[in-house]
């Protein structure tokens, strides 16, 4: 277990095993997501409600829920790398900031089109719509934070804390524009509940969730990897990869 | 598979505009976030191993020259 | 010397921050003054019509008092900082979660405190009820208290740099969109005449949450401020 930890924390191993995962996880990826796809907009029978146009779910809801879960992931490595001083928690952290806000834009814009048609509008001040924007609010936050500081390894400390502040303000502002938009809710806008989803929906649904996962974790390996060179760019592993036999030129 | 043709399948009884330009959005920011971070490592190898020529000349030419 | 023990230095750390601010009064009046004309403002753009700005009002103070806090919060630490009384403090053997609490503290008591005092002028003048004075009042005294120590954590996260005056909005903005929530709307409650207890009650309880956390989220944020 702890020579596992203390792998973990060593760049080239960690460069070279996510080199080997990714050779295989991105394929398989691009394949889970086309399948999904696929069988959301051809295989599904369309909402008795909404029509066609409830096929954006596929993409909609599984897009947020990465989103979300990518704030906790960044918070964990945050606390990870502050308390152990681990170099490659703070590049995970680092590198899942954008990959979280890329998620929560796909959900937001695709919420956004999805509302055209069945609200009628665009936007709508909803509960999770708000909760959403909230939550690229506070990725490009701790983005901009980071390209604030020269000083690179007290900008990784200092988007740490940020980030674990945040994610013990995520509850609170979720609950809080709950209760909010509770308290304002116009009675003309009802939604589906989605424990309601009929099962030959459910399926393609949980496919597509389960491959934003494996993108979230091809994306944040694939800034890794970059972010790795980036930094060991003087070390002499490095120098080694490019002249070994497998230089990936 | 539910659409008939493929005409049933782009109109998607009038929602086609809003669920292809939903998935194509999507398409395109998936495909950044898979091929941005990929350019960027490719650009640093290439960028290292040109610091690595400039700054040891002599031992990289004896690597090429065995 | 001895040192002295932690409550006493945290209330004497507190009594200079206020004798400082006392000397600028200046930077006392100008959170008021701030909130003074954007409060003119609304009728400006929304127009004179008193139906209207009596329905804004309750929201229209608190996002007033909120940007009022938040311009302030900037300072918290920077003078300090600047002189190196920051990492003096960081040295000290007295608890750095104490002495962190009597910025936050002296911070509110020259912002929050003075906007909350000042606040029933204001909402007279946008044609607030009387009936709601009161809760405008309470809301906006604990809820400044909260938006002092969450501002704290963005001033001790950028004091150590150059340009950080819209970045702390941007990382704190959206920690304090809960506070006005429950703030706006417990005005809103005293306007329409129910109890306003439940808002106060939760707003309460992130103030305790705030004032239990915030502190090592400050310290924290010092610490690597002063590494930097």
């Amino acid at each position: 277990m702890w020579t596992f930890f203390h792998k973990l924390g060593s760049p080239p191993w960690l460069y070279s095993i996510s080199g080997s995962i990714l050779r295989y996880l991105v394929p398989l990826t691009i394949l889970a997501l086309a399948c999904g796809a696929v069988w959301g907009l051809l295989f599904t029978a369309p909402d008795f409600r909404q029509g066609n146009s409830y096929r954006i779910i596929y993409i909609h809801v599984p897009a947020a829920v990465v989103a979300l879960a990518g704030y906790y992931v960044m918070a964990t490595a945050g606390a990870i790398s502050l308390i152990w001083k681990m170099k490659m928690a703070d590049i995970a952290m680092k590198c899942c900031a954008p990959v979280g806000a890329a998620l929560t834009f796909i959900s937001l814009v695709t919420g956004s089109i999805w509302g055209k048609p069945t609200w009628g509008t665009w936007w709508v001040w909803d509960a999770r719509i708000t909760s959403m924007l909230v939550l690229l609010f506070l990725y490009l936050g701790v983005m901009a934070l980071y390209e604030a500081f020269d000083n690179k390894e007290a900008a990784g400390k200092a988007c740490a804390v940020l980030s674990i502040v945040g994610m013990v303000n995520i509850p609170i502002i979720y609950k809080s524009v709950d209760w909010w938009y509770s308290l304002h809710q116009p009675a003309s806008i009802k939604f589906t509940g989605e424990s309601s989803i009929h099962a030959s929906m459910l399926y393609p649904l949980l496919l597509m969730i389960a491959s934003f996962y494996a993108l979230f974790a091809c994306s944040l390996l694939m800034n890794m990897r970059a972010e790795i060179l980036h930094r060991e760019r003087r070390a002499g592993w490095v120098r080694k990869l490019l002249q070994g036999p497998g230089s990936q030129l | 598979m539910y659409f008939e043709d493929i005409h049933s399948l782009l109109a998607m009884d009038g929602h086609g505009a809003f669920v292809w330009a939903a998935y194509g959005l999507s398409l395109l920011v998936v495909a950044l976030l898979l091929i941005l971070p990929l350019r960027r490592r490719k650009r640093l190898l290439r960028e290292i191993d040109g610091e690595v020529r400039r700054s040891n000349p002599p031992i990289a030419s004896q690597q090429e020259g065995a | 010397m001895p040192a002295p023990p932690a409550p006493a230095f945290c209330l004497r750390l507190l009594q200079r921050q206020l004798v400082l601010a006392l000397r600028r009064p200046a930077g006392i009046a100008n959170p008021l003054l701030f909130f003074a004309m954007v409060v003119a403002l609304f009728p400006l753009g929304l127009g004179p019509d008193p139906k209207l700005l009596a329905g804004f009002a309750p929201g229209i103070l608190w996002i007033i008092a909120l940007l009022a806090s938040l311009l302030t919060s900037d300072t918290v630490f920077r003078s300090d900082f600047d002189d190196g009384s920051i990492e003096q403090l960081l040295l000290a053997p007295q608890p750095l979660y104490f002495s962190v609490l009597a910025y936050v503290g002296a911070h509110w008591l020259v912002t929050g405190v003075l906007l909350a005092l000042a606040s029933p002028l204001f909402g007279l003048m946008l044609g607030l009820p009387a009936v709601a004075l009161p809760a405008l009042f309470a809301s906006l005294l604990l809820g400044t208290a909260v938006l002092s120590l969450v501002g704290g954590i963005g001033a001790a996260l950028t004091v150590g740099l150059k340009r950080g005056g819209v970045l702390i909005s941007l990382l704190i903005l959206p920690l304090y969109m809960p506070v006005l929530i429950f703030g706006s709307s417990a005005v809103r409650a005293a306007v329409q005449g129910f109890p306003v207890a439940p808002q106060l009650a939760i707003l309460g309880a992130m103030l305790c949450l705030a004032i239990v956390l915030s502190p090592f989220a400050i310290a924290a944020a010092l610490k690597i401020s002063v590494d930097a």
